[in-house]
């Protein structure tokens, strides 16, 4: 027999039991056994209060960009300011040597676009459809990216942004591709930036990257690369 | 006594015994605690934040049905197929039929500690899926047929030499200590089934109802791959995971990473609201939400234990539990192990046959004052003993509590049994630690005190009949 949804009884089951209202406790629970608050409907703290609770970020673009910079050192990204596109072709002409690429992949993107014309290597775009047996292949990604997040050093990418939803995490170089105009100061910033670009029409995936992939499933000691890239760089364009 | 409360003692008394496993475990947390610590001191105001995340899940919980129905709706909207299933059998169900119809082969998973409640990986199995865990610590513990022993660290009790042992064993690898070499044994494995692959399984650490978007955390990259790669992706998730407002988000994703792990954010934080939309170059064709029960509206109607539902799963209560750090993550016999397992087990199975993991707790609260939601744990716990008592009272402990409390209002009686106890105390010893020894629970493993030679009222009394007494007297 075919299961049937059961969301008229699950929903019938929610509003029985919360027929019962609790106690609006607080986090604090040295004053238990006390009169509990009364529940009132005050407001909830929303992400304007969150910004004096999580750790502090610089007011100016410059103080964040050195923060996203000691960030990304700590988690182990590589991170590059350029002064431009020309430069950062010739540096990535020199990561596609030092790590001897045989092929990349990357997406049709308005300010990395050329990029990897100029490294002279086979190069699968995603753009136009993909055998995900070919994008694993490929020794490097270039995507761009919606924003950098200076508070955690993370680059938000996105199916429009970023080439979909593989592409910044099969191969095991990611290489990222961004603006100054895009560092944002903290992750609220960050959401509220995709719904001004997207909302209601949200891409179907969004990702905050934070450093390579890693694990620590092991006596908890820190390998990078588990399953997604073991290397991420961020070029920084002006 | 109840089986389950049997097996619990022996596990937990084989452990305890095990001072090699115990040391490793606490290496480990420690290691845990300092990195949690470095982290948690760089927000600007914790307390304020743990607040915040207790109120905003208070609210989510206390609204499910609205909060449930917008999810429900925003996804449903923009193509993905939304199941509810009342309890493990109907999402089983639910997801058989799925790959069934769609001539399902080769299934990958990424950590989701919702599926091991409902048993998933065998019921997949057994209808002839191959199933494969993805993250390494899973996968590790599927190879050994084992459950994992920490809802975040599920290898954590294993050494690398075990490992490499596994390793060489089920995949034919070379023998190596390195962390890094077996890890890219692993990861060599999964590439080659992420492509096979014709569904991907996940659990959600969050369900966004005001933009209908599931958010997975974690470290690896294997939920990326396994919800991008094959060609349905089926999420599977708690009713109680909901957050009111995408922004919400950025106070949630900060504070799980730093009490799951002790990082600042979590390598990879993923929104996903739908399958591969129009003008998309890849993503599944089907998405899948199967929103489960399986009776955490028991745990709801049940207003004074309503916020363990405030659940996010970080694992920071089993990490100070001095019981769970003693014990270890598999004597518990549960798919969620310390603090918040004990207290909920108790309702998503059964109150008496699982009331054991409630007494198992010295009542410190460390795991109260850890939890980053607030959750006032060891109050459930004493909450859950004194549920299980009224549900089923014990004629024997009502006796022995009657009489204790006649003998306390009775100081001439008090005396009397006092001073007998000290004359047959010392009888106590022919029979100490053997069966007929009526504290042989206490004594087996430990001494018991000897009645001190007289009472605090017999000294008194002869300090003031020698004039001793009088110096603060007023």
């Amino acid at each position: 027999m075919a299961p049937t949804d059961q969301r008229e009884a699950v929903f019938a089951r929610i509003r029985e039991a919360l027929r019962q209202p609790a106690p609006h406790r607080h986090a604090d629970h040295a004053d238990h056994g006390q009169e509990d608050s009364p529940v009132v409907d005050v407001p909830l703290p929303d992400s304007n209060a969150f910004r004096a609770w999580l750790p502090a970020v610089g007011a100016s673009l410059e103080d964040q960009i050195v923060l996203f910079a000691q960030n990304a050192a700590q988690l182990k990204a590589d991170f590059r300011t350029v002064t431009s596109v020309e430069e950062a072709g010739r540096q990535l002409a020199a990561l596609a040597r030092e790590n001897n690429w045989k092929r990349i992949a990357t997406h049709r993107h308005h300010f990395a676009s050329g990029l990897d014309d100029k490294l002279g290597l086979p190069c699968l775009s995603t753009d136009i459809g993909y055998a995900t047996t070919d994008l694993e292949q490929c020794d490097a990604a270039i995507t761009g990216c919606d924003a950098l997040v200076a508070q955690t050093g993370s680059v938000l990418v996105t199916n429009p942004g970023a080439g979909g939803r593989a592409l910044s995490v099969l191969p095991p170089h990611h290489i990222v591709i961004a603006r100054r105009s895009q560092v944002v100061p903290d992750l609220a910033s960050a959401l509220q930036l995709v719904r001004k670009l997207y909302a209601p029409n949200w891409p179907s995936f969004l990702s905050f990257i934070t450093g390579p992939s890693r694990t620590g499933d092991i006596e908890r000691i820190l390998v990078l690369g588990a399953h997604g890239p073991k290397k991420l760089t961020i070029f920084l364009l002006p | 006594m109840i089986a389950f409360a049997r097996d619990f003692k022996k596990a937990a008394a084989r452990v305890t015994a095990d001072l090699k496993q115990r040391a490793f475990i606490q290496r480990a947390l420690g290691g845990y605690e300092a990195t949690r610590d470095t982290t948690r001191r760089k927000f600007q105001n914790w307390s304020e934040a743990r607040q915040a995340a207790s109120e905003i899940k208070w609210e989510a919980v206390n609204r499910l049905d609205k909060y449930l129905q917008e999810f429900i709706a925003k996804l449903e909207a923009r193509g993905t197929r939304v199941f509810v299933a009342a309890d493990a059998g109907q999402a089983r169900d639910y997801i058989l039929r799925v790959a069934k119809e769609n001539g399902v082969r080769s299934i990958i998973k990424s950590k989701s500690m919702t599926t091991e409640e409902i048993h998933l990986n065998d019921a997949l199995e057994k209808e002839g899926h191959s199933v494969f865990e993805s993250d390494l610590g899973e996968y590790i513990v599927q190879l050994r047929h084992e459950a994992p022993y920490h809802f975040v660290f599920p290898a954590m009790h294993l050494t690398r030499e075990q490992i490499s042992d596994l390793f060489q064993k089920e995949l034919g690898s070379e023998p190596t200590n390195d962390p890094e070499a077996l890890t890219m044994i692993a990861r060599r494995v999964m590439r080659q089934k992420y492509v096979e692959a014709d569904m991907g399984i996940s659990g959600a650490n969050f369900a966004v109802a005001e933009t209908g978007m599931i958010s997975i955390t974690e470290n690896e990259g294997n939920a990326r791959l396994t919800c991008a790669l094959p060609k349905i992706h089926v999420a599977l998730l708690g009713i109680e995971k909901v957050l009111p407002r995408l922004e919400d988000l950025a106070l949630f994703l900060p504070m799980l990473a730093t009490m799951g792990t002790g990082q600042a954010l979590t390598c990879y934080n993923t929104l996903y609201s739908g399958p591969r939309q129009p003008g998309e170059v890849d993503g599944p064709e089907q998405f899948h939400v199967v929103l489960l029960d399986n009776r955490r509206t028991e745990l709801l109607a049940d207003s004074e234990q309503r916020d363990a539902l405030h659940c996010i799963r970080c694992g920071a209560c089993l990490n100070v539990c001095p019981i769970f750090k003693n014990i270890g993550g598999h004597s518990y016999g549960t798919t969620y192990q310390g603090p918040i397992g004990s207290v909920i087990t108790p309702h998503l199975r059964d109150l008496q046959n699982w009331k054991h993991l409630s007494s198992a707790s010295s009542l410190c609260g460390a795991c109260t004052e850890t939890c980053p939601v607030g959750i006032d744990l060891h109050h459930h716990l004493l909450q859950n003993r004194h549920n299980a008592m009224r549900e089923k009272p014990h004629w024997w402990e009502k006796f022995l509590y009657t009489g204790f409390v006649f003998l306390m209002c009775r100081p001439g009686l008090y005396r009397v049994a006092g001073k007998l106890g000290a004359i047959f105390f010392p009888l106590h010893k022919f029979v100490n630690g053997t069966p007929l020894d009526p504290l042989q629970n206490w004594t087996r493993t430990r001494e018991f005190p000897s009645p001190a030679r007289e009472s605090f009222t017999d000294f008194w009394r002869k300090k003031k009949l020698n004039g001793e007494g009088n110096h603060g007297a007023h």
